[in-house]
């Protein structure tokens, strides 16, 4: 009777070792990877269009044989679009063992999310454009679009030179992502001579632009820039037509956005501006239309940030030949990437030793609810 | 020296005329905020109920209006849709199936139950229509035209014109029909008014339903510029609670005015202090009075039963 028990608890034990051994080896050949994003709260368009971007891109790398033949698990986790949610979901991510953490997109929240993945060692790529993001010395952070500081020259440039505005209104949004544009726009302005005829801050989440607008027309400057997230964007561009402004209305990025022309409608007609990324210049149709066909939705340029990102990791990883953080972000840093080689990157991209991102951009302006590229500009730096 | 003098001139113009435009801009947002307004004080006035989800009721008939649109109707059809879904649904069931088992428990209870009914209604319409804002359209069309030197767009005028008939047909049908006198007695006293043969449960379900209406234009009105959003109402709620205070709880005409009073002197402070200091209008608004005429600027001191 002994010997019988002892034989069955010796059958059950090993059962549950191999078991465990399956469970572990099949455990090991994913990379599991974690999307900390702006899933509510008033980062929820932003982070919404990354998510899917980078979800549309993991899904087609696990249906091509994922990562050097290892399938990308992905998690996702809410920031609720607060600095200190993003913070606390990116430990919890890290507990997790993520090979790479992607998100948030708010540079309040990736500003403060950061120093737990540098801590880590994992690759963290945002969509943050705050000039600060890249600026704390962390080697694991990479952007996926412009530093503010990158795209606002060629705004100013466009302004003096294409518009040649002598005066400008800025307008901006009272949080991180806000005030670094608008110091860095005001800098380049005043380098190429253009008065900053009123600087008009505007609260997150501003609901009433009535006052904001009115404060913009009294300054009777000759265009207007504006640099506020998707929705307040949408309600600035309601109420400036709706009070009847007339100047140009410039953006860098967000202000032409597609969930930014789908909200204000009509109202967005005209504005123009400089973009990182648009779904409407040539080389990102395709993606564009896998998108569209997906979501049943445009993606604007966050979507193409996060589709870009989970890419980006790919091809890190198979330059690096290892899944180890520190690795894959030597990979990345002061390298450039060609999209012959690597297509899902869409466009040529090149990475200096901060983590911020040179690639080509575009001019465009919004004609009957779509964005139309009018130029294309080359990278800040030749290589 | 006259060059100077003209200049002056044109300067005063401009500033009366950026003056007028506030003034316009704030009383058309003001009469909304007016509507919800009134549905807190009708309902607190017959039911002794304070609806901490009002914001919500007006998010959800916005989001009716969307799915009405998703099918095809016009915006006038689906507006039509929400309101009988909004009666059935915001004045009906939230009457029968919340407010009257919680009347028992007092005021308390009720006020705990709508702030779960408000996190909850949230919750549900993020889960089912994503977090992510949509767009609206306006009834009164995106359009604007000059009068006097000033911008006015439809959207203005409309929300003006609208909110107007509907707060003066209320308050005329309060006032001048029987149901509305009925309706009156019941918020006075309920006890005299059974005495004296009136259906007390129906007056209270026409209270729940005139609410149910209110919320359902204020959506109608308000939502091309607060865009729908599952936490569009947390903005919209708050502002006609700050204005019921300042108006009088008990005065269903207190609503009107706290209503225009919020929407005026938010959009003057936002032009002429900072728009920073645009959101806290309402709030120190509200202290003043509290601190001033507790009971509102047109409200009447109640007696409280022992």
């Amino acid at each position: 009777m002994t010997r019988k028990l002892n034989t069955a608890n010796t059958l059950a034990q090993a059962i549950c070792l191999t078991l465990g051994l399956v469970a572990a080896s099949s455990f090991a050949q994913t990379i599991k990877v974690a999307q900390v994003l702006e899933l509510s709260g008033g980062g929820t368009a932003a982070g919404s269009q990354y998510r899917n971007g980078a979800k549309l891109a993991f899904n087609e790398i696990n249906a091509s044989g994922g990562i050097m033949s290892r399938k990308v698990e992905v998690m996702e986790m809410d920031t609720q679009s607060q600095p200190a949610i993003a913070k606390a979901m990116t430990v919890k991510a890290i507990d997790e063992k993520v090979t790479a953490i992607f998100g948030p997109v708010f540079s309040g929240s990736i500003l403060v999310s950061q120093t737990e993945s540098q801590k880590a060692s994992i690759p963290n790529f945002t969509g943050g454009e705050a000039s600060n993001v890249t600026a704390q010395g962390n080697p694991f952070i990479f952007r996926s679009s412009f530093n503010q500081s990158m795209g606002m020259p060629k705004v100013a440039n466009y302004m003096a030179t294409d518009l040649k505005a002598k005066s400008v209104v800025v307008l901006f949004v009272n949080n991180d992502f806000g005030k670094g544009g608008r110091d860095a726009i005001i800098k380049e302005l005043t380098a190429r001579g253009v008065k900053v005829a009123a600087d008009i801050s505007t609260d997150p989440g501003q609901i009433d632009m009535s006052s904001t607008v009115l404060r913009a027309k009294q300054a009777n400057a000759d265009a207007l820039f504006a640099y506020l997230n998707e929705e307040e964007s949408a309600r600035l561009l309601k109420e400036l037509r709706k009070q009847g402004y007339d100047k140009p209305l410039v953006g860098e990025t967000t202000l032409m956005g597609s969930k930014v022309i789908e909200l204000a409608g009509t109202a967005a007609n005209g504005v123009r501006g400089h973009v990182g990324l648009t779904a409407d210049a040539p080389m990102f149709k395709e993606f564009a239309a896998k998108y569209e066909k997906e979501y049943k939705a445009k993606s604007d340029h966050n979507g193409i940030k996060g589709y870009f990102s989970a890419y980006m990791l790919k091809a890190a990883i198979e330059k690096a030949k290892s899944t180890d953080g520190k690795a894959i972000a030597a990979a990345i840093k002061s390298s450039c990437f060609k999209a012959k080689d690597y297509p899902g990157i869409l466009l040529d991209v090149c990475f200096d030793d901060k983590g911020d991102i040179d690639r080509e951009s575009f001019l465009v302006e919004v004609k009957d609810g779509k964005q139309v590229v009018t130029a294309t500009l080359p990278m800040l730096v030749k290589r | 020296m006259a060059s100077v003098r003209l200049t002056e001139q044109v300067n005063k113009k401009d500033k009366m005329t950026d003056f007028l435009q506030l003034l316009l801009s704030g009383v058309a947002t003001g009469a909304i905020y007016a509507m919800a307004a009134l549905g807190f004080t009708l309902l607190w006035q017959a039911a002794g109920t304070i609806n901490f989800a009002q914001g919500e009721f007006v998010m959800l008939p916005a989001f009716a209006m969307l799915i009405g649109m998703s099918f095809g109707l016009p915006l006038w059809a689906s507006f039509i849709v929400a309101v009988a879904l909004s009666i059935l649904v915001l004045g009906a069931a939230f009457k029968n199936w919340i407010v009257d088992p919680m009347r028992g428990s007092g005021v308390v209870a009720v006020v705990v139950a709508t702030l779960g009914l408000s996190i909850g209604l949230k919750s549900f319409t993020k889960a089912a229509y994503s977090a992510e804002p949509h767009p609206f359209p306006s009834i009164f069309g995106d359009e604007v035209f000059k009068l006097f030197g000033l911008t006015i767009s439809y959207s203005d005028v409309g929300a003006l014109v609208f909110a107007g008939v509907m707060v003066l047909g209320l308050q005329t049908f309060l006032n001048k029909t029987i149901t509305g006198r009925a309706m009156q007695a019941v918020a006075q006293n309920t006890f005299s008014a059974e005495a004296l043969g009136i259906n007390v449960k129906r007056m209270i379900f026409y209270t729940f339903a005139i609410n149910a209406i209110l919320v359902a234009v204020t959506a109608l009105l308000i939502t091309p510029t607060y865009l729908a959003k599952f936490d569009m109402g947390d903005n919209i709620g708050l502002k006609a609670f700050f204005a019921a205070i300042i108006g009088g709880f008990n005065n269903s005409r207190g609503a009107l005015l706290g209503g225009v009073l919020v929407g005026v002197l938010e959009n003057l402070a936002g032009a002429y202090l900072s728009p920073a200091y645009k959101d806290g209008v309402a709030l120190v608004l509200f202290m003043a009075v509290i601190l001033v005429k507790p009971d509102g600027l047109l409200g009447t001191p109640q007696e409280r039963k022992v």
